[in-house]
């Protein structure tokens, strides 16, 4: 995949993501007219779908909200690069399958600038200065659910609940 | 080679996996919960899961407290939403409008040491304080382990923090926790479990370790486990009658840091705006006027909390063009603070008492600021717009510090506002 990127730096917190003012839906359609409305009021009008949120340390840091990852998919964010993410956001990313991956050099890459993301071999080439980066490779049991789309398909599948049902 | 607290824990809870550090496991929960936040999302995914029954009704929770009492339409619907599948599935575990939910739950004895409990809520780590491995999860998560009983985690590593001292006058968890925060950063605990030990276990009452469980969620913390003490066994044993385990970790356990805290040079602190870990003596500190203070949330609205509050408040009244709210956690301490006087004190100095909410923590009601407004709140996060416009401020502070700012107008320590 290749996209735009908006670049952010570290502690991209949950309620700058999706403040908690709209939490009181689950809509994703309506959730992504507020996307990180309350750190870059532009986002939400300009953002394209297969652009790319590349951020510093700790991304997605504070409340479990899955309506954060839910926000930002619904924008039309292929994947989030980040030099690290806090756990919960890493986990909800990963359960409703939104391609995240973790590269040490983020802070290299620039905003508004072309990224190439290969998801199977996590490997983000920045089409700026034609530098590669290796990302972390995640757990096979993470890939795993990454391969279904998500947490909910993987249990479905794998636990068979279709025979329990009947 | 030994173990942790959290890898016994955990061991106990997945069937024969290995509980390296690093490694995935399913592990099954002894509890998962949800509240009227991620529960309307959680059911909304397990409905399209299409399978009808719950792994076990009875180690389901679900607590409507951020937005309740119904704060709008559609969080009205949001709550009828779990209320309906509680009924559906004969929860015997549904609350609303009892309390907030890391109050909650120890207060009703639904924790005990030893468990494995997987909360859609960051806060869930509050329930380490009684020596369960408790960690934060996500709606999809839920509805997961709804439908299976388990959730997937990773072995966490753990930094081992020995306390020794006593706090001094005025000094609570709530100070414990921001000095921890400010020393390792808002993600100095990622994926990590803290741990405590130490001879200061012993002059930390059980608030105080709530206090701190509940904001080691800011140091991005998995985990916060206190061990299991005689302070502990007491808490437990008001509440609950059952039998449980509890562990301690092996001499021989790796721990990925460790680190010594003398409670004793904990001073009174204030985090600024817009981090957690950006706490400054209160001592230190110009003169910060402030609009509201905010004296409650899973951080710090235990019924000790209010005492303090009460005892600075006493025969005072707050500043004119301030508001105090204060917001007991459930209401069995909103019942005790009647009975003690507290709440006549606090209406007598003019704050507003609100039934048990999360409320204004997040942003949500009960008491949102306007742009360019400055609050004072023991709560948990002053993240930008946290508690309203993104153009106003939160300063996080213990119940002391907050009380006796909302006599003066502007934050000050508590020995300016008692004689």
């Amino acid at each position: 995949m290749e996209g735009r990127v908006w670049k952010y730096k570290d502690n991209v917190d949950t309620d700058v993501i999706i403040p908690a003012r709209y939490l009181n839906t689950i809509d994703p359609e309506e959730l992504k007219l507020h996307c990180m409305e309350d750190l870059d009021p532009e986002f939400s009008n300009k953002v394209q779908p297969g652009d790319i949120i590349v951020a510093g340390n700790n991304f997605g840091c504070g409340s479990s909200r899955e309506h954060a990852p839910i926000a930002i998919k619904a924008s039309g964010i292929s994947c989030i690069v980040a030099k690290s993410f806090a756990r919960i956001f890493f986990r909800n990313a990963i359960n409703i399958g939104l391609p995240i991956l973790e590269i040490e050099e983020a802070d290299q890459i620039k905003h508004g600038g072309l990224l190439q993301v290969d998801l199977a071999k996590g490997i983000v080439t920045n089409l700026a200065n034609g530098k590669k980066y290796q990302a972390i490779i995640m757990p096979p049991f993470l890939q795993d659910i990454f391969r279904q789309k998500g947490l909910i398909e993987y249990v479905r599948k794998s636990e068979k609940i279709m025979q329990l049902n009947s | 080679m030994g173990k942790t607290i959290a890898q016994k824990i955990i061991e106990q809870h997945c069937d024969g996996d290995k509980v390296d550090v690093g490694h995935i496991v399913k592990a099954r929960v002894d509890l998962v919960m949800g509240n009227d936040v991620s529960g309307p999302m959680a059911v909304d995914i397990f409905n399209k899961i299409n399978i009808n029954r719950l792994f076990d009704p009875e180690k389901v929770v679900l607590v409507a407290d951020h937005f309740v009492p119904n704060k709008d339409i559609k969080s009205a619907e949001q709550v009828k939403v779990i209320r309906d599948f509680a009924k559906k599935y004969k929860l015997p575990h549904y609350y609303e409008n009892e309390g907030i939910e890391h109050a909650l739950l120890p207060e009703r004895g639904l924790v005990l040491p030893g468990q494995l409990i997987a909360g859609a809520d960051s806060h869930t780590v509050t329930y380490g304080a009684l020596g369960a491995f408790a960690f934060g999860i996500g709606a999809t998560d839920l509805a997961a382990a709804f439908a299976t009983g388990w959730v997937w985690l990773k072995i966490p590593k753990t930094i081992k923090i020995v306390l020794s001292g006593f706090l001094q006058q005025w000094v609570s968890g709530k100070d414990v926790i921001l000095e921890i925060i400010k020393k390792i950063g808002v993600d100095g605990a990622t994926y990590k479990v803290l741990e405590f030990q130490g001879s200061g276990l012993s002059g930390l009452p059980m608030e105080s370790r709530f206090t701190i469980s509940n904001m080691a969620a800011e140091s991005g913390a998995k985990a916060a486990i206190f061990p299991v003490d005689e302070k502990t066994i007491a808490y437990i044993e008001k509440n609950n009658k059952q039998s449980y385990s509890y562990y301690t970790s092996d001499d021989d356990a790796e721990f990925t840091e460790t680190f010594e805290l003398d409670l004793g040079s904990v001073p009174l602190q204030v985090a600024f705006p817009h981090l957690p870990s950006n706490s400054r003596n209160v001592e230190e500190i110009e003169k910060i006027k402030i609009d509201q203070v905010v004296i409650g949330s899973c951080t710090n609205g235990w019924i000790e909390d209010l005492r303090v509050a009460g005892q600075i408040l006493k025969g005072k009244h707050i500043a004119s063009n301030l508001r105090l709210i204060i917001i007991p956690a459930t209401r069995e301490i909103y019942k005790q603070a009647l009975k003690e006087g507290l709440v006549e004190i606090f209406v007598e100095a003019g704050a507003i008492v609100s039934p048990p909410t999360c409320g204004p923590c997040l942003g949500g009601f009960m008491g949102i600021l306007a742009e360019g407004e400055r609050a004072l709140a023991t709560t948990n996060r002053n993240f930008i717009g946290r508690m309203g416009h993104n153009k106003s401020e939160v300063y996080l502070s213990n119940p002391a510090v907050a009380a006796a700012s909302a006599v003066k107008g502007y934050i000050v320590h508590p020995q300016e506002v008692v004689n």
